[in-house]
């Protein structure tokens, strides 16, 4: 299951700082958003864009988490190459995250059976 | 419009400065002393002065951009072209500290060299605002004014709460911050089809934003008009562009939204208190623009079987035909592939029918810089089989940092005329 099924996200930013809140579409979901995407799992998930650990901020009676990831200071919006120098889209991005558990690095699953996790394209 | 019209509101704010805008402003008022304001500032008054003057709704925008003098300038004209006299129109200005900038090390300006530097404004907050409404002002154009700081300015002047209750002010930002990016608080940037539906998004209703003397508010909209106000929006607007919820640090209070409760109250409202602060910061951010070289872009699409073959053998032929120019920064993305997100997102089995190859880089010669989308466009003739539709940019880049000048150095000034 793909977090998007019980959260909605948006993205916001600041020079290379992208911050992401996440929402539990229903509040009986917030434990489970709580408990599975840790700030070291949206580390892992964004791997390839930071370079600090992400940090993560509660606000459990609005049923959310808020997420500040820095990118490396060539990455801020005035600065980066990217076509979404924001890193608006990112939002989205997070919710394609799998709320199942993570499968070994070096596994044997096919990457269609496996959409959370990222592989190389060429 | 619709707000002027059928709102039955007290003030409407126009928040329109981006990070980046004041310093491409600010290129334009060093090439005409008259402009360098928000280019739609004459069409938004013509649209809404009439109503605002009729019905006493005061205006409160950053349209100043670079230049508040001339955009009170224009606005005075405007004003007098429709027939309307008597009307009070500020200029908050003091916001520039470009001469104050160039005094900094090297290293406070991390390392951006001073003939390059463009513009230097500090976030001015809400007491200039507030002074020139105590002034009578019935529209106040700003620069940089930090964006919740033009709300916190109206209820200042409106419920004379004193610029060091920390708590009001807390209160105050929270709603400034909701309301600031406008149609992202009523469904604007939340539709996700079958996830999260939002009514006629084509007919979206702007915020309406009821306020009590101690803070606690009701965000509403028109009634009729299209978008969605609930706890939903209001949460993802809440935590937009916030780092620690429990400390928002704007040029009037550091503001504490960790305790803000989001209730509804009737279809469409949505109450919102429990803001709260802690003294403002004895330092103001300056966003600092200067000239970051040249950056050029070409795009080239390929389609059908093997279009992600051809794209990226497009994109090996021109790595190889770029070498040697003297780019500081060069990427390629397949869109549609990983321009976004990188290689975050999984491949999908089944391979792309279209992908579209970016080049984009960066270098302190335009000349280089233009070589990446010439070299895109040879890809017609010279390149892969059945590439099509290119696009080539290239534009001056204005690199923005923050840095930070003591309050004292900073000194708003109100100038104000009427029509």
């Amino acid at each position: 299951m793909l977090l998007r099924k019980i959260a909605h996200a948006r993205a916001g930013d600041k020079g290379n700082i992208v911050t992401i809140s996440l929402i539990a579409r229903r509040p009986k979901d917030f434990a489970l958003l709580s408990e599975v995407v840790t700030a070291e799992r949206v580390s892992a998930h964004f791997r390839q864009i930071i370079d600090r650990p992400v940090l993560r901020y509660a606000i459990p009676h609005l049923c959310a988490l808020n997420f500040v990831l820095y990118r490396p200071p060539s990455q801020s919006v005035t600065r980066s190459l990217a076509l979404d120098a924001h890193g608006k889209c990112l939002s989205s991005v997070l919710l394609a995250l799998s709320l199942d558990p993570l499968p070994p690095r070096n596994g044997e699953i096919p990457a269609t059976q496996n959409p959370g996790w990222p592989r190389q394209i060429d | 419009m619709e707000l002027a019209a059928k709102g039955s509101v007290d003030w409407l704010v126009f928040e329109c400065l981006a990070e980046r805008t004041i310093a491409l402003a600010q290129k334009e008022r060093l090439l005409h002393p008259d402009a360098g304001y928000d280019p739609f500032l004459e069409e938004r008054m013509e649209a809404v002065l009439p109503l605002c003057a009729k019905q006493g709704i005061g205006i409160v925008s950053n349209m100043g951009a670079a230049n508040p003098v001339a955009a009170a300038r224009r606005t005075m004209e405007t004003a007098r072209r429709l027939g309307l006299f008597g009307l009070r129109i500020a200029a908050v200005t003091g916001d520039d500290v470009l001469s104050e900038v160039r005094n900094l090390s090297p290293d406070e300006l991390q390392g951006v060299p001073r003939q390059k530097l463009i513009a230097a404004n500090a976030y001015l907050g809400a007491e200039p605002i507030a002074r020139a409404l105590a002034e009578g002002a019935d529209v106040v154009l700003t620069g940089r004014v930090a964006d919740p700081s033009m709300f916190v300015g109206i209820l200042m002047h409106e419920f004379g709460w004193p610029a060091d209750d920390w708590n009001l002010l807390g209160q105050g930002t929270l709603v400034g911050h909701l309301m600031e990016c406008a149609g992202q608080l009523t469904g604007g940037y939340f539709a996700d089809p079958g996830y999260g539906d939002v009514p006629d998004l084509a007919h979206l209703g702007f915020p309406i934003a009821e306020v009590a003397q101690n803070g606690n508010a009701a965000i509403t909209k028109v009634e009729g008009s299209g978008g969605l106000i609930s706890r939903a929006t209001c949460t993802e607007q809440l935590l937009y562009e916030i780092q620690d919820p429990a400390a928002y640090v704007t040029p009037d209070v550091v503001a504490d939204f960790s305790g803000v409760s989001i209730e509804g109250a009737g279809a469409n409202r949505i109450c919102v208190r429990g803001g709260s602060g802690k003294p403002r910061p004895e330092f103001l951010k300056v966003s600092v623009g200067f000239h970051d070289g040249y950056v050029a872009e070409g795009q080239i699409s390929y389609a059908g079987p093997g279009a992600l073959a051809r794209a990226q053998l497009a994109r090996e032929i021109l790595s190889q035909r770029l070498r040697g120019y003297p780019l500081d920064e060069l990427r390629f993305d397949l869109i549609g592939v990983n321009a976004i997100a990188g290689d975050v997102l999984p491949i999908i089995a089944c391979p792309p029918q279209e992908v579209r190859l970016r080049a984009a880089g960066r270098s302190e010669s335009r000349h280089a810089a233009s070589m990446i989308p010439r070299e895109v466009e040879a890809l017609y003739t010279n390149g892969p089989a059945a590439g099509g539709g290119v696009v080539q940019t290239v534009r001056d880049s204005i690199g923005v940092v923050s840095v930070s000048i003591p309050r004292s150095a900073v000194a708003p000034v109100v100038q104000l005329e009427v029509s």
